[in-house]
């Protein structure tokens, strides 16, 4: 049992100088502050935008469909990190904003596109009659949009966006490009403070993995919460 | 009441209406029979815009609906359309699905929408599915809940697309009943259908079409018994 002895005493020694010598797990805990907000601002930012470009897309405008179309086009073709770059460092260079806004801002503008095609594809999946309904009884085309086609769409768009948040999350681990603490850029600091590399990318992973643990138990609860209204 | 004129309608290459010309007064019951791809849902959807009109001209009420300049949801309100497949809101209880358009476009209050929803959904037979959603529905009672939602809007004109070809042999008769009743109430119908029965005891005119022409009108008893056209006695020979 010594080497057992050996290991843990090394395994105590290790994880306090990682987490706890210097208070480093504040750097942790402030960068789990910092990816919580950038995605969960990004998100919406996204969806609203995503509803645009969706209604831009499926409009019978050529113009609005030119727009939406080069919008998609543009962020699926380009790298995320390279996106955040220029909206940081390029568009928002002389503007006074909280760092951890600007870079939701571009998280948003990038999951904008993808939030977009889902919820296009929510809306094309929402039989046809259903608007000829809507339409036959004298309604708008937008009264028909959100009152009758919209809502049946949430419950099809619901699970495929839930997907688009946690993509969201994972992928705002690239915020240190522009100087920002998270949760990924803390743990690569603790690995350049104390020569380690194990414990607090392990740390680091282990916390992203729990967050979206969490957060894929409260969608799902409420996803069936949503179907459960389809049933009645 | 509607006054069609030289009605054409193209889908890329393909002729779907050839020159319709018809006139339909207040109060008549019309009943559109032919073959299938012979247009007849499409001159009706033409009817309400649902399909965009390639030339021609439609003038409900003297008031000539597929020029550019007219808002076709006031249009729309004077038409009730009832959908082959009942079209009925999933998300919505009968009642809402009643009252939706009605309270949405100012025609009525909440408690006026809802007041009148009950008098349909008794007309109709329903009023105990007033709270239920469409998925508990049959079939049949659908449609009749789609009726009532059309006839919410206090309509001049009602539109009919087979309203009985996706129901099950058993629930067409109670659709008819309430279809039949309509008529008698004096409500201005055209209807398109397969139900030759029908056609028979409640047209006050039938109209035959094929290849995107109407070639025949005229009383169910001279459509049926002497039809005068080729095609119509060809047609009727093998539906009757």
């Amino acid at each position: 049992m010594e080497w057992f002895q050996t290991w843990s005493a090394d395994f105590c020694d290790t994880f306090t100088r990682c987490f706890i010598k210097d208070n480093r797990y504040m750097l942790l805990l402030d960068g789990i502050g910092v990816t919580i907000r950038v995605s969960l601002v990004a998100v919406l930012i996204g969806i609203a935008i995503g509803l645009l470009i969706a209604l831009c897309n499926l409009s019978s405008n050529k113009l609005l469909k030119v727009i939406g179309g080069i919008y998609t086009d543009v962020i699926r073709g380009t790298p995320s990190v390279t996106q955040l770059m220029i909206i940081y460092f390029v568009i928002f260079a002389s503007v006074n904003l909280s760092k951890w806004i600007i870079a939701a801002i571009a998280f948003g503008i990038n999951s904008g596109a993808y939030v977009s095609e889902i919820i296009r594809a929510g809306i094309l999946s929402v039989d046809k009659g259903q608007t000829e309904a809507g339409r036959s009884l004298g309604l708008s085309a937008s009264q028909t949009m959100t009152r009758i086609v919209i809502p049946q769409a949430v419950k099809n768009i619901f699970p495929a966006l839930c997907n688009e948040f946690i993509v969201l999350i994972k992928e705002t681990a690239i915020v240190g490009y522009v100087g920002l603490m998270d949760i990924q850029k803390a743990g690569d600091f603790i690995k350049s403070a104390t020569f380690e590399a194990f414990m607090p990318l392990i740390g680091t992973a282990i916390i992203y993995y729990v967050l979206i643990k969490i957060l894929t138990l409260v969608l799902s609860r409420i996803e069936s919460r949503l179907r459960a209204s389809e049933v009645r | 009441m509607i006054k069609v004129k030289n009605l054409h309608k193209q889908f890329g290459d393909l002729k779907v209406l050839n020159g319709i010309n018809e006139h339909i007064e207040a109060g008549e019951v019309v009943v559109v029979i032919g073959p299938s791809g012979s247009g007849k849902s499409t001159f009706l959807r033409c009817l309400n815009l649902l399909e965009d009109v390639t030339e021609g001209e439609i003038y409900v009420d003297d008031e000539m609906i597929n020029a550019p300049s007219v808002n076709v949801n006031l249009i729309r309100q004077k038409m009730g359309m009832v959908f082959q497949h009942f079209n009925l809101f999933p998300h919505l209880s009968i009642m809402d699905n009643i009252t939706l358009a009605p309270v949405l476009l100012k025609k009525m209050t909440k408690e006026e929408a809802v007041k009148k929803g009950q008098e349909l959904l008794t007309t109709v037979g329903l009023l105990d599915k007033a709270d239920a959603y469409p998925a508990q529905l049959s079939g049949g009672q659908k449609q009749r809940v789609a009726i009532a939602r059309a006839l919410a809007m206090n309509p001049e004109i009602m539109l009919f697309d087979e309203p009985t070809s996706a129901l099950d042999p058993e629930m067409v008769g109670e659709v008819l009943d309430v279809m039949k009743d309509l008529a008698k109430s004096g409500m201005t119908m055209v209807i398109v259908t397969h139900e030759m029965g029908f056609a028979r005891e409640v047209a006050s005119r039938v109209l035959f079409m094929d290849q995107g022409q109407i070639l025949e009108s005229g009383t169910p008893d001279e459509v049926f018994n002497h039809p005068k056209n080729e095609r119509t006695q060809s047609f009727l020979s093998k539906v009757l």
